[in-house]
Order: C-alpha cells, then structure tokens, then sequence
C-alpha cells in the first residue's frame, strides 16, 4: 500500500513527535508540580493544580501511546529499553501514579495534614518524573552497552552517570521554565505575581544547564559530535532552538504570555528535534560496540505491521489532534475555581 | 520463590488485578451515565440531573485510579517481558498503539469536558462528551481484549526464525483482530463491566433507601442499575455459553481444568459445586449426570479431552482454573437471581420497602467485583504453562537480564503503594457516598459563572 515510502522512517519521525509532545505537553504538568511547593497560600496552590487539572491525564496519554507505538513499530527498542533501564522506569512509574493520585486527592478533604501529605506527593511525583526522564534522554544520548541478543549488559547505577544526570537537573528546571510560563497565561493576580517570580530562577538554570549540556555532549559524546558533522543541517536546528530560548525572556517582559509560552514549545520541539538527528540512524547507540546499535531498520517490526499502524495512524491522528484542539478551546483563558474544582 | 519469572507473574497478576478494579466500574457507570444525562436532556426532570452530577463525581475519581494504574500495564511487557515483546512485538504492540489512539485520547479528552465543562459548554455538548467518554471506555476494551485474545487463540501470523530467535509476524490484520475468541471474550468482559457498573449504582442507592435519605434519587438510581444490570445479564449468559463451547475445540486444557474432566471420555457430569482431591482430582460433590457433554456438544456421545490425556508439561494448574471457574459460576447464578428477583420486586410494587432485599442490593456490588477477577483467573492461569497459547510459553518469555533483586524490589513497590491507594480510594469514595447528591446540588445552586467559589479554605 506504501510501497513509495520508507516506513521505518516515517514511524522514527513519528515516534519522536509522539514522545515530544509529550514532553511539551506534561511538561508543563510536571513543571507545574515541581514548582508547586514554592507557591504560598492555599488558594494559589489549587490555582495551580485546577492549571493543570483538566488536562494533565491527557497530556499523559502521549506518553502511553508514545510507549504503545513504540511497541509495535520497533519492538526490539522496546524491549531493550524497558528491560534496561528496570528500575529506572519502576521509578519513574511510582512518580507518574503518585501525581496522578496526589492531584485527585489533594483537595478532597479540607484539613492542613491532608493537604500538605498529597501536595508534597504532586510535587516529589513531577520532580522524579521529570528528572528521570532527563536521565533516561541522557543515556540513550551517550549510548549503553549491549550485548548480541541487544540486552542491556551494565548496572542501575551506570545508569546514574553524571552525563545523565546533567540532563535530569537540564530537564527538571526546562519542565519547570515551562510550567511557569503556562501558569502565567492561566492565573491572574497574586498567584500569577508568585509564579512570575520563581519564573526567573528557573529560566535563568535553565539557560545555564543548557549551554553547559551543550558543551559537554559535544566535548564527551563522540557519536553526537559525528552525526552534526555528517548533517550540518543540524546546526539550523540549533540556532533556532538558541532563538527560542532568548525570546522568551523578551516576550515575557512584553507581557506577550502566549507568545512566550509559544517559544517554549518550539525551544522543546527544536531540542528534541536535534536530539532525533544527532542520534539518526539509531534509536538505542551501543557505546561498547557500535555494530550492535539498534536502528530504525534492524529494530523494527516488518513493513506489513508498519503499514497497519500507518493506516490506523491515519485514521486516529486527524481525529485525535482535532477534538483535543477542540477541548483546549473550551478550557482557555484563566482559571476559575469551582465547587467541582480540585 | 526468587526466580524472575514467578515474580514478574506475581506482579503482572497484582498489577493487572488491582488495575481490574477500576475500568469495569468505568466503563459500565459510563453507560449508565449516558442514560441519566439523555433522560435528564428528554424529560427535563430535575432528579436525572442530580443523578448523573453524583455519578460523574464518583466516576471521575474511579477513572483516576484506573489512569494512575493503567500507565504500569502498557510498560510492563518490556520491562519483565522482554523476550516476549521481541517475540510478538509486531502483533502485539499494534492493538495496544490503536487502543491509545483510538480510546485514550477520547476518554480522558472529553473527560475533561465530563467533570469540569458544566459551565463551560452547553447540555447538549455535555451530554455529547459523556457519549464519547463512554465509547472510548468501549474502544479500550476493545482492544485490549483483541491483544489478550490473539495470546490465547493466536492467528493471521506466521512463525519464523531470526538469529535463532522465534519470532511471530503478521500476515493478516484483520484474522488478529477477529480471531476465533476476540468477539465470545470482548461481549463477555464487556457484560461483566456492564454488571459492575450497574450494581455500583444499585448498591448506593439501596443503601440511601436503608438509611432512609435521598428517596427519590435512590429509587431511580436503583430502577437505571436494574436495567442496565439486566442487559448485562443476558450478554452474560450468553457469551459465556458461546464461550465455553468455543474453548473445548480451541484450548482443551483450560476447558478440562475449568469443568474438572479428569478422564477422557464421553457422557461426562457437569460439576456444579463440591470439592476436588489435590492428588487425584476426583471430585465429591453435587453433579449433574451427562449435562457438560450435552451443553458442549449437543449430546451425549462426542466425547471431550480430559487432564490424563494431556502431555504433563501442556497442563495447567488444574485446581486454580477448576474452582475459580466454579466460584465465578456461582456468584454469577447468585447475582443473576437478585437482580431477576428485584425486578420482580420492582414490577409487584415491594421492592423499595423489603429491608432484607435491599440489603442484598447493597452487597451486590461485590458480585461483578469477585467475578470479574475470578473469570481473568480463568482465562490467564487456564492458558498456562503458555503465554501466547502453543508458541511461547511463559518461562521463556521473562526479560533475560531481570534479577530476582530488581523483580523483588519492584514487587514490594508496587504492593505497599497499591495498599495505600486502595485504602484512600475506599475512604474517598465512602466520604463521597456519605456526602450524599443533595450537598453536592446545594453547593451548584447559587454558583454562578465566573464567581469565584473556594469551598473549605484553610488559612
């Protein structure tokens, strides 16, 4: 049915869209819980959680049907990873079933304790999750040792190595830049003036971490190094990400919110962007013995069951992208709380 | 004990079943909220409104939960099942991608619209989105069981080899979607959610009748239960059927362990309750003489595979399958015989002043609950010793590199934090049942658009 086209390339594209809009869109759910315990006052922080409430879980349906399309369009790297990287994702799935929960619960009861308890759960649920997904991003950067069968043959703790984890703190304060600046174009008044303030803070690490990640990975990431040489093109890339992030600053100090939170978006599409190139061929790069790297094509599922999921792509995406548009809209402007709200 | 593989069993089973709590509820609540919004839109009757803000409120919480546990389901292939992933990737990761993007994004899109969209969008909108919440919950189960069922009667793929790896791939979509038991497992999974949604509703409003509180919410809430409960009935009854007679051609082990059939044989009894010897299965109890052969074939002398006949290393845990499927059978029967008498009750004016049936009602809640569980107890450890049935069994399925330290770790993780959940999920939905539908309709009364309303402020 697509004989023409190069499917596997088509599922790495869309993979990499999948997984960044999931990055764009909880990560502004994360950031908004990793700054959450910065914010005083009750009603500031249910501004907060109500921000996020009506979306959050299906902003993280990306990340399922991110893991579900990678399942069934690359299998192997699905496997590698998942079974890799144990703990981990074990980790990771506490923290994205904590903030689930934490945010339910939150305002269900009105005393201090229960508030505080489930508060600190939103918050310690955003703060792993976005820091391991960070590491997790830094591994398959830098490349994992894996033998023949394409098993991962090192450690939980080589997992923690400090490139990763440069990328952690890097994703942690990004998420939280983020999520700032989609609380500002969501509240009003004293919390919008709270969140303001910590808005800076973490714009300002974030820059510096993202110039010091940059540093790095070109001085210590061979491969990485490689595939900018081999594609100069990438460098368009990232001059258009350095652009987004000095307009953010700009934008914000305009009063220009949407626009700011715009550039947000595209600085996170640009370094994703870059990150899928550098990394092209591969999805999984093998440190130890290059050979054994997974790619797009010896990962993948065959082209019959790519042409099935492009077919059901076709159909679901339009749909997806249109009702989803749709309900953004219903829920626009600023937050107002409710007997009904969290 | 500290093997990989029994504990990447043990956590996929609590993982699945305490996840198995919540979508049931959902999805049958999901319809019986549909039918309280439409008849509210129809009769402009103030009690349907009350009837399906309550039940939305209760839905949105349960809907959490099966969120918050529904995300380990979707990783835990790869991560404890890598073997398997590789194996079947290419059949199994597509229903599970088509069930994210087919019901996922619909259910928690128009969720949003469902719990926070009363004001936001107009009636008609909102009943559109309770519609479409319901139908996702649908499409999910859709294909979820498509993905379960191709495990347990595998087709429209062929085996092949690669590096010395078995590897299974796709010839034919359309043969994985409607293989031989994907539609018999998908109606009968669905009545059972049906069924639990129903007596959800059922159980609470019989015991507001008890309590003597909210009457009239009550009444229809129970009169809506009934007959959703009873629709669920029927799917039940007759899928199970169709089922079961299904089985014995196409997974004859799981059909001896369930029905007890030791000996092969024709005109065999149909087992109804009693009890089964561990060492030689030879069971002491109430049986029906030459029924299982005259339900499964249409008569007496065709006769049907029993455990003997069966290689040891094909044969699954026989008392496990055997008495779950009984208990399942009976909670069915027991259940099926509460709700026809309710309404008979219902229809002879005396059900809504009979404490003792009300009582029952109240409990009938745990009737899907037990069954639901129980009856994936069946379809699962009846396909032992395989995981996808007659190519890859469950041993070789375990992620090569998992350690009993990392399985063991995770299992602990996921017990403490699913204890913790249940317990604050039972006391939230208690305090919410307690609350009752007229606070909740006292507090919407007087709000009004844009009014800033922040009921228990703490300063």
């Amino acid at each position: 049915m697509f004989e023409s086209i190069d499917l596997n390339l088509v599922w790495f594209i869309l993979i990499g869209i999948l997984f960044s809009g999931y990055a764009i869109l909880d990560g502004f759910d994360l950031g908004t819980g990793t700054v959450y315990p910065f914010i005083k006052g009750d009603i500031n922080k249910r501004y907060l959680l109500n921000a996020v409430g009506p979306v959050w879980d299906g902003n993280e349906v990306w990340l399922i049907v991110g893991g579900g399309a990678l399942f069934a369009a690359f299998p192997f790297v699905y496997a590698t990873v998942f079974s890799g990287f144990y703990l981990a994702f074990m980790l990771l799935l506490l923290a994205l079933i904590l903030r689930a929960v934490s945010i339910e619960f939150r305002s269900q009861q009105p005393w201090n304790w229960w508030r505080k308890t489930w508060g600190a759960g939103f918050s310690t649920g955003s703060i792993m999750a976005s820091i391991l997904i960070g590491v997790a991003m830094g591994n398959i950067t830098r490349g994992i040792p894996l033998d023949t069968d394409g098993n991962y043959t090192g450690t939980f703790l080589e997992l923690l190595n400090p490139y990763s984890i440069l990328l952690g703190v890097t994703t942690l304060f990004l998420f939280a830049m983020h999520g700032c600046i989609y609380l500002i174009m969501k509240t009003e008044g004293e919390t919008q003036e709270q969140v303001k303030k910590i808005l800076r803070p973490c714009m300002f690490g974030f820059i510096v971490l993202i110039i010091l990640h940059t540093i790095v990975t070109l001085l210590y990431i061979p491969h990485a190094r490689e595939g900018i040489a081999q594609n100069p093109w990438i460098l368009i890339l990232v001059f258009m990400a350095a652009a987004s992030i000095a307009m953010i600053p700009v934008f914000m100090y305009k009063g220009y919110h949407g626009w700011a939170f715009l550039s947000s978006v595209s600085t996170m599409g640009c370094m994703m962007s870059i990150f899928g190139a550098t990394m092209f061929p591969h999805l999984v790069y093998c440190n130890t013995n290059p050979e054994l790297s997974l790619t797009l094509y010896n990962a993948s599922a065959t082209t019959k069951s790519l042409e099935v999921m492009t077919v059901i792509a076709l159909i679901g995406v339009p749909l997806v992208l249109a009702y989803s548009a749709a309900i953004y809209w219903v829920f626009r402007g600023k937050v107002v709380l409710t007997e009904r709200s969290y | 004990m500290d093997d990989p593989e029994f504990l990447s069993r043990l956590q996929f089973a609590i993982t699945i079943m305490f996840h198995y709590i919540f979508p049931p509820m959902t999805i049958g609540l999901g319809v019986l909220l549909v039918a309280m919004e439409g008849i509210w839109l129809k009769t402009k009757q103030n009690i349907y409104h009350q009837l399906a803000k309550f039940w939305t409120q209760i839905f949105g919480l349960i809907f959490a939960l099966g969120v918050a546990t529904g995300i380990v389901m979707e990783f835990q292939f790869g991560t404890n099942w890598a073997t398997y992933s590789r194996c079947v990737g290419d059949i199994f990761g597509s229903p599970l991608a088509a069930e994210g993007i087919f019901a996922f994004f619909l259910e928690s899109g128009f969720l949003a619209l469902l719990l926070f969209g009363w004001d936001k969008v107009g009636p008609k909108m909102h009943f559109f989105s309770s519609c479409m919440v319901a139908l996702g919950a649908h499409f999910s189960a859709i294909w979820i069981i498509v993905a379960n069922s191709w495990m347990q009667t595998p087709a429209g793929y062929k085996l092949v080899t690669e590096n010395g790896q078995l590897r299974a791939h796709i010839t034919d979509f359309w043969e994985v979607v409607f293989n031989p038991s994907t539609v018999d497992r998908l109606t009968h999974a669905l009545s059972g959610c049906w069924l639990a949604g129903a007596t959800l509703v059922i159980s609470v409003s019989a015991w507001y009748l008890l309590r003597g509180k909210f009457r009239d919410f009550g009444e229809k809430g129970i009169k809506i239960g009934l007959i959703f409960g009873l629709i669920g009935l029927i799917g039940m009854g007759l899928t199970g059927d169709s089922s079961a007679r299904k089985l014995v051609e196409t997974q004859p082990e799981k059909f001896a362990a369930m029905e007890g059939v030791v000996e092969t044989g024709p005109d065999l009894p149909l087992h109804i309750v009693g009890w089964m010897s561990p060492e030689t299965h030879e069971f002491t109890g109430i049986s029906i003489p030459g029924m299982l052969s005259y339900l499964t074939h249409g008569n007496t002398t065709t006769p049907i595979k029993g455990l003997n006949d069966i290689p040891k290393d094909d044969q699954p845990p026989f008392l496990i399958v055997f008495y779950s499927f009984h208990i399942m059978i009976l909670v069915g029967c027991a259940l099926a015989g509460l709700i026809l008498l309710s309404l008979l009750a219902w229809k002879q004016g005396w059900l809504f002043r009979t404490k003792w049936l009300l009582w029952l009602l109240v409990l009938s809640v745990l009737g899907p609950q037990i069954a639901n569980q129980i009856g994936w107890c069946v379809a699962e450890v009846g396909r032992q010793p395989w995981i996808v049935y007659g190519i890859l069994r469950t041993k070789d399925a375990v992620s090569p590199i998992l350690t009993s330290g990392e399985a063991i770790s995770s299992l602990i993780m996921f017990f403490c934090i699913y204890m913790l959940l249940f317990s604050f999920f039972i006391y939230q939905l208690t305090h919410k049942i307690l609350k009752g539908p007229k606070v909740i309709e006292a507090e919407t009364d007087d709000n009004g658009h844009g009014k800033l309303q922040v009921p228990f402020i703490n300063h």
